[in-house]
Formats: C-alpha cells, structure tokens, sequence
C-alpha cells in the first residue's frame, strides 16, 4: 500500500515557497508515492495547478480535502494550531520545526500523535546527510538574496570603472559571518565586482573565503571559534573587545555590511552598534541577515526596511522566500533525497529507520513521542571504522575466529564457544603444565592483537603492515639462542656445526628483514603530513 | 644478565611491540609507533644476546650475521621505489617464513635438551608445525612477490581438481606428521619432515598462484599473518615466551586485516583463500554481458578544459597510477586546480592498488594532504554532485558491473560510483581489461570518456594544458 504525499499551500503571511515543485513530484511519484497538492500551493512561487497535474499530481481543492487524504505532509513552515487541526494522527510531517524555540508546538504535534522529521534538526556534521540539508541550501539563497536587496537599495555601482564621464570606486562589502550565507554573500558580491571583506570567528574558514574572492580580515585575538555542528560559539570576553573595534574600523570604510552572525539557541550577537552606523558614509546599507534572531546589528527592526543616520537597515526575515522558485526547487530536491533515504525499496512505503544516523537527528517526534534532541551521531572523532562496517552488505560468519567486532549472530557465537570449549578441555585434560604456561600466553596475545588493529585506518594498512612484518623478525631470537647456548664442549650426537649454520644463515635472513622492515616503516610514515 | 632479568626485558619488548601496533592506527601516532617498534626489537635482541642462553662464543657470529643482513636490508629499504613497496613486503615475509624453517630444522636436529612422554610429542609436533608454517609462507610470498613484480602472469592458475589436491596435500601431511612423531631417532624423523616441507613449499606455490591479481592484497596481508604463525610455532618450539606473544600478536593482526580487506571487497574469506574468481571456475569472466559499444575517445587538451570549468573533481586513483608513477603529476595538477578554487578531492577503494592502504601511500608520498584524500564511503554519496571524476589506471574498482549485473564475477563489491559524476574520464593504456579479467560498462556509458596513453605522460600534457 503505498503512501499519499500531501503538499499543502504555505498559509503563514509573507510566505511564497511551497515544499514540491512539479519536477520533484515526478521523482516521487518513481519512487511509488502517490502525491496531491493543495490547489495554488506553488502560485506564489510561480508553479501552476497545471504544472502540478502534469507531473502526475492530484490537486486538492482545499486544505481540508487534503490534510484530509495524506499520509506524510511535506511543508516548509512549521504547521499553525489551524493547520494542525486538520492533520489526521499518524501523518509523518516533514517541516522546519526548530523544536528548541517551539516547545508548546512539539507538545501540539504529539499530542496530535504525529511522526515529525524537522528539516532544521539534520546532523549537519554527517557528510551523508549534505544532500538532505536544506539549511545550507536555504541559507545560501538567503546570502544571494541579501546582496541583491543591498544592491537595490545602494545607489551606486558594485564595480569600479573608468568611464569619460569619470572614475567610479568598487564598492566596499563588508561580511560578518563566513557560513554558508555568508560564503554565498562573499561569492555574489565579488561576482559584481565589488572589493568583498570578510571575518568569521572560526579561523579555519579563511579559505574558504579567499576561494569565493573575498579578503579574510583577522581579529588581532588568539581564541579558537569553532563550535558545535558547524556552528560558532560564544567568545571570551577579550575577544570581543578586540572584534569590537575591528568592526569599527570595518564599518567606518565599508558601503554595504552584510551580517549572518548566529549562534544556535541564543540571540544573535549584537556586531554593529548605533555608534558604528553613524560611523558609516551615508548612503550606506547593512543587511542584517541575522534579523528574526534579534539581529547583529542594534538599530535592526526584524522585517522592516529602516533608515537610520542615512543608512538604509535591512531587515528582512524572508530572504529566501523572496527567491520563491528557487528556494522551492532546493527544498523540495532535499526533501527528495530525504524521502529516497526513507525510502530505499522504492515501493511508497516509508521506513523510519531510527538506527540511521542521519534519520534519528530528523526525528523530533515518533508516533507522538518526543525523541528530541538525538543523541549526537557518533561520527566526527572517528570516520572511517564506524562507516565500513555500516555500508559493507554484512559478511556471511565463515566460522572462522576471526570476525568478530561486529555483534555475532547467537547461534554461531554459541558454535564458536562450544568448539573453543572442546579444544581447551582437550588441551587442559592432556598437555603437560609447560606446555600450558606458553598456551595461556599465546592466546591472550592473540586477543590483544585483534584488539589493537580492529580499529586501525584503512590509509595505514600499508605501514600497519611493513611493521607487524618487521616485528616477525622477533624470530631472530630463535636463532640467537641456537648459535652458541651454553653447553661446553657438544654433547654426544649433538651436531653443533650444522646448527650453528642453520642459526647463522636464519639469523642473517631476519637481519634483512628486521633492519628493512623498520627502515621501509619510517620511510613511509615520514610521508603521512597533513 | 641472568634469566629474570632477561624474562622482565622480554615483557617490556612485547609491550613495546603492542604499543607499537597500537600507534600505528593513527597517522598522528604512528611515527611513534615504529620507534616503539625498533626499540622493543633491539631490547629483545640484546638482552637475549647477553642472557644466558647465548655464550660468548657466538658473538662473532651474531655481530656478522646482523652486520651483513642488516646492511643488505638497510639498502634495500632505501633504494625501493614506492611503487615496489609491495613487491618488497612479499619477498620481506618470505625471508622470515624461511627463518622460520631453519630454526625448526635446526631445533630438531639439536638433541643437547632431551623431552620424554607427552612433553616429546608436543615439542616434536611444534617443530613439525613451525616448518609447515614457515615453507608455506617462504614458497607462497616468493610467488606473490612474483606476482606483484609482474614476473609471473596475474591471472589465477587453476588446476583441475585443485581443491582435492589440496585436500591430499593436506591428508599427506597429516600422515607424515605421525610418521615424524613415532620416529625415535633423529635420522628416522628426518625424512618425514623433509617431505613435509616440499609438500608444503609446494602448497605455498600452488594456493598464491590460484588467487588472482586483484586478492594480492589480502594475500599479503595473508602471508603477513602465517609469518607471525610461524613465529609463533617456533616460540613454542624453543619454549620462548616473547617470539610466543609476539608471533601471536603478528599473526592475530595480519588475519584481522585479511579480514578487513575482504569484507572492504565483499568477499568472503575463504573464497580468496579457496583462490580461483568468484566460485563458478572463472567461466562467468566471459560470459553474459559483453557490454560492447562505443567508447568516446578525448584529448589531453579537452581534459584540461573540462577540469578547468568544474566546480568538484574527485580523482580515483588505481594501481596504473602507481605503475606510471604519476603521483607527482597527478598533484601538481591538483595543486594547481585547488588554487583555482576547484574543489579536488581524492576517491580511495580500499583496494585500490596491489597493497591495502597503497594509494594512500603513494598520494603521502607526493605531499597530497591527507584531508582531501577520502575512503569510498566518505566520498560515493558525492559523486552526483560533481562535475569531473578523473580515474587514473584504475578498473575493477570503478566497475558499475559490481552493482548491477549479479552474474559479474565481481557482483556485490563495494566500487567508486564515478560514473554518477557529470563526467568521467578514464585514464587508460588500451581497452585491456584489469586484473581480474572482465569488461567494464563505465566506458561505453555516455557520459564516460577514454583519455589513452600513459598515465604519466598524457597527465603531464594536460597540466602543460592548465598552465597555458
């Protein structure tokens, strides 16, 4: 039985995108969904009805009729009380939700017994989950757009030229904030020609913004900025100071000022103080993209476009929706690929997986129960070793002792208990107590061998093995004890030439390999840099 | 020294050698890990050079043995190219498997220590075991060395009947084994254990020449593991805890990593092992789908262009590259499209290369920073994404077959999707097909073009073509 995908029109004011574009629904309907659409849910973002019903969509006349008829509603706005009324229980919403700022709604959806995935709750950090993130992709049209809504707004050129009628200077931008907005600010205003300054308070993004044509500009503090999930953290006291009048001297010089500063569960930094604006050339515009979280700048009326000692403050909470059809097509593509990933069999049902990491940070509410916040995935501190055995279609037991790590199956760990069970009894029941002494010995290094390199990182396999192979040259010891053991004269029948041949030539063998193999070990490692 | 002092140096050796194991699976610490490594063999050879067991009598010989082998090691470490590192570890194993046999021999002849009863037995058959262990892996790394140096043929031997042949090797052995066991002088044990060690030499040749070109990693990684085994066996043989700890420890690790390799290429253990391709006696290698077509040729100069105009280039590297040492190149072109704001990252298989972890290897070796050298897992989602995926000399590794044609010997491995990019240019000699012997959709795909020639000279033209 395969499942209804419900799109209903944005009802929240102001709102122009909607959460499929006609493109997508074809992809969906592929994937076995069966999909309707409220009527005039993409009007607003330039997708008619018919574009809709080309694709194979139904259109729903109205809200009623199609919360009525779904079974997951893909939306881009967190649900109204109105909204929620109409959804029957057991619908899977798929929405920004940020639970963090809304507890009263998460505890509407639960009670409405729904399954809610928040695109706003994706563990960003996953690289497997980039294609699902529509904060980056939302917030990269915002940065676009921000420029755009300064270049309006500005009264001159972004681009310096010299023209019969005179010299005409770049214009000056300035970019608070080097995340995915203001990367895509930094990339849009360079591309019209303006000189693009930048600061971030996460020093690793320096590249990142010379790469897009923007300078980096340093605050003269040594502090490490890198948070959580991508995000910034808040910043030690002497470091502010510092930033502080960094942003004086930027904003003194700068005609447009972009801000993107925000910290997650926090009011955005207040960057640009009354003081810095009057500073500005009048004539000068600052975009505060930070402006529905307080704003970084403190003249900043959220939604409104204000001018202030001649500076035009933009603060506009809507930037991408501004960019409807654009913002729509990106969405819903990553609402797609959220869907492909709930939906691996491809036959329109849909499988809450909540071992997968990427799905377990989506779900804030399953079959209304609250599961936010997740658990963070186990990922960053170790990459490779948790995702070989997760991909790797898993290895059929060979019986072999060997392959463990991964949890055994019941019965072949059983099997394998019992055999080792027999062998020791036997092993116990006949050998001498010399004999037992060495076995003890070899098995625990046998386990703590397996222990050591289960974990180790592909990229070191090689050196991992051209040292374990110097180290068998421990072999060596043999030989050393045959040369010459203490025995005075040889003993009858004891044919001391032949073995000391035997041990020089042994011994001569594993020189090579003792004294190559560590050589052969260093030169590599000497190679592994950063 | 005395005895205990002798046994508390060997603890502290193969403590060093656990640590030495355990730093190695980090790049941070692995430096560190070596001089573990080299300071836990040289208490370990000391204190047993000055315990009680060796007199003084042999130190001239010691000294010279370790002078003469040590140099020639030394040499050989610093003359091998990076390419060779394989070829290099191969014969390197097969040196201590045939240390291993001589120390077997050597303790069986010496009868200055005399067992009795179950003590007898046990001795006699550790002796028995180290030189099986020891042959097989002397004759089985002189074939992989063989192997990976191209001076035998890559594809796998299979005789008829091979696993019965195996099967008798292995029921003569065992026979021999309690002939050896029974006898009660020397020379009546001797012949047993002689024909054991032809019996096992042969063996060796004829498991490592079934497995094909593309298994060699894990049979070096294999042969690494026996080695350890022998060490092992002998250590029980001479009553020696630490070449007990240490061969276990090698040995343990060595299967480990087999292990890890074959789930990395979704076989199964004892398949690689069993040798031959896939279980259908390498007839399913020409069978079913010839995916004949038409391949698009393209130029060094329309390469260069295309890698100019891409946002994301992932680069798949294989064992060609390793063979027309063209890590070099293959960096500065890197280097030089990194400057341009190009996103170039590097896409490994874990098996890519004839040595787990090669092309790892070979990219340090150029200076290519290991953080944009991805593993497949952490790079296949992205190749949709991505405008060019450059593979150099690679195949298996790259083969859709492995994902979309069950009856393709190499059905179900885990491969590079490059073939999910905008575009994919594969690097390549001829149309040959790769090590394990079967044809490769990805180039008659449409989006798929050929760039013949040598990997190193046609890369060399197209970074004069990005410089110009």
């Amino acid at each position: 039985m395969s499942l209804t995908i419900g799109v209903p029109r944005e009802t929240v004011a102001g709102e122009k995108r909607v959460a499929t574009v006609p493109e997508v629904v074809e992809k969906l309907i592929k994937l076995g969904f069966r999909v309707r659409v409220e009527s005039g849910a993409g009007a607003a973002a330039n997708f008619g009805d018919d574009a809709y019903q080309a694709a194979g969509a139904e259109v729903a006349s109205g809200a009623a009729d199609l919360y009525a008829g779904a079974d997951m509603v893909f939306k881009v706005r967190a649900p109204t009380p109105d909204e929620l009324a109409l959804m029957k229980p057991g619908t899977t919403l798929v929405s920004f939700i940020w639970p963090a700022q809304n507890p009263e709604l998460m505890q509407a959806l639960a009670a409405r017994k729904l399954t809610v995935l928040a695109m706003d709750a994706l563990p960003r950090q996953l690289s497997r989950a980039q294609k699902m993130d529509a904060l980056t992709s939302m917030a990269s049209i915002s940065g676009y757009r921000a420029v755009i809504e300064a270049a309006n707004a500005f009264g001159r050129f972004f681009n310096g030229q010299i023209t019969a009628a005179g010299k005409i200077p770049p214009a000056r931008v300035f970019v608070a904030g080097a995340g995915v907005a203001g990367l895509a600010a930094i990339g849009t205003a360079a591309n019209l020609g303006a000189v693009v300054r930048a600061n971030d308070t996460r020093a690793e993004v320096a590249d990142q913004v010379v790469s897009l044509g923007g300078q980096f500009v340093k605050v003269d503090y040594e502090e490490e900025g890198s948070g959580g999930g991508g995000y910034a953290k808040v910043m030690s006291e002497g470091f502010q100071q510092a930033q502080r009048e960094m942003y004086a001297r930027e904003a003194k010089d700068a005609d447009i000022i972009i801000t993107t500063a925000l910290i997650p569960g926090k009011p955005a930094p207040k960057l640009i103080t009354a003081e810095m604006v009057r500073s500005m050339k009048p004539g000068s515009v600052i975009v505060d993209m930070a402006a529905e979280q307080g704003g970084n700048c403190e003249l900043t009326v959220p939604g409104e476009v204000v001018v202030r000692d001649g500076v035009t403050i933009i603060g506009y909470t809507d930037l991408a929706s501004r960019l409807a059809r654009q913002s729509s097509t990106l969405y819903s593509t990553n609402l797609l690929r959220l869907t492909e990933e709930l939906c691996k069999t491809k036959d329109g049902v849909i499988d809450v997986n909540m071992e997968d990491d990427a799905i377990r940070g989506l779900t804030v509410i399953k079959d209304g129960a609250i599961t936010w916040p997740a658990p963070p995935p186990k990922l960053p501190a170790a990459p490779p070793q948790a995702k070989p055995a997760a991909a790797a279609v898993p290895a059929k037991k060979s019986g072999h002792g060997h392959d463990a790590g991964e949890p055994a199956s019941a019965r072949s760990l059983a099997i394998l208990f019992g055999v080792g069970a027999v062998l020791f009894w036997l092993i116990g029941a006949y050998a001498p107590a010399s004999f037992l002494a060495h076995f003890t010995v070899f098995v625990l290094a046998c386990f703590v061998g397996y222990m050591v390199i289960w974990n180790v990182t592909p990229s070191l396999h090689t050196p991992l093995m051209s040292v374990t192979n110097a180290i068998s040259s421990i072999i060596a010891v043999g030989a050393l004890i045959q040369i010459a053991p203490p025995l005075g004269a040889d003993p009858e029948g004891r044919p001391g030439g032949l073995i000391l041949g035997l041990a020089v030539l042994a011994l001569t063998l594993t020189a090579v390999n003792m004294f190559g193999g560590f050589a052969v070990t260093r030169r590599m490692l000497a190679m592994f840099r950063k | 020294m005395p005895a205990n002092l002798v046994a508390m140096a060997y603890v502290a050796a193969a403590i060093l050698f656990i640590l030495s194991l355990g730093g190695l699976s980090n790049p941070e610490t692995s430096r560190r890990g070596n001089l573990y490594g080299i300071i836990g063999m040289t208490i370990a050879v000391l204190a047993t050079v000055f315990g009680p067991r060796v007199t003084a009598a042999g130190y001239g010989w010691i000294v010279g043995a370790m002078l003469v082998g040590g140099s020639i090691g030394l040499y050989a470490a610093r003359k091998v190219q990076m390419t060779q590192m394989p070829e290099l570890v191969a014969i390197m194993h097969s040196l201590v498997g045939l240390a291993a046999c001589l120390v077997g021999y050597a303790s069986y002849v010496d009868t200055s220590i005399a067992y009795a009863g179950a003590e007898k037995t046990i001795h006699e058959i550790e002796i028995y075991l180290g030189v099986l262990i020891g042959a097989v892996t002397f004759s089985g790394s002189v074939i992989a060395w063989g192997k990976l140096s191209a001076r035998i043929g890559g594809k796998p031997l299979l005789l008829p009947a091979r696993h019965w042949l195996n099967l008798a090797g292995l029921i003569a052995v065992i026979w021999f084994g309690i002939r050896f066991v029974q006898a009660h002088e020397v020379a009546d044990g001797m012949l047993p254990l002689v024909i054991m060690t032809v019996i096992a030499l042969a063996f060796g040749v004829h498991m490592v020449m079934a497995i094909g070109g593309a298994d060699m990693p894990v049979v070096v990684s294999m042969l690494n593991s026996y080695s350890g085994w022998a060490a092992a066996a002998t250590g029980f043989m001479l009553s020696n805890d630490l070449l007990i700890v240490t061969g276990a420890l090698v040995g343990s690790s060595g299967a480990i990593l087999s292990y890890i390799m074959c789930r990395a290429m979704n076989r199964k253990f004892l398949n690689v092992i069993a040798g031959g391709f896939g279980t259908g006696e390498g007839a399913s290698a020409t069978a079913g789908a010839q995916p004949a077509g038409e391949v698009t040729a393209i130029s060094a100069v329309e390469t260069a262009e295309l890698l100019r105009d891409a946002k994301n280039v992932i680069i798949v590297p294989g064992y060609g590259m390793a063979v027309a040492q063209a890590q070099h190149t293959v960096y500065e072109i890197t280097k030089l499209l990194r400057d341009k704001g190009v996103n170039v990252r590097f896409g490994i298989h874990p098996v890519a290369g004839r040595m787990p972890g090669h092309m790892n290897v070979l990219l340090a070796e150029a200076k290519v920073p290991y953080d944009i050298v991805m593993e497949m897992d952490e790079i296949n989602e992205d190749f949709p994404d991505t405008d060019v995926s450059m593979v150099i000399g690679a195949n298996d590794i790259v083969n859709p077959a492995a994902e979309d044609d069950p009856a393709s010997p190499i059905a179900g491995m885990p491969v590079l999707q490059v073939w999910k990019a905008k575009t994919s240019i594969v690097m390549k000699r001829s149309m040959a097909s790769g090590y394990a012997g079967i044809d490769n959709p990805l180039f008659y795909k449409e989006n798929n073009r050929m760039l013949f020639g040598d990997a190193k000279k046609m890369l060399e033209e197209v970074l004069a073509a990005l410089k110009s």
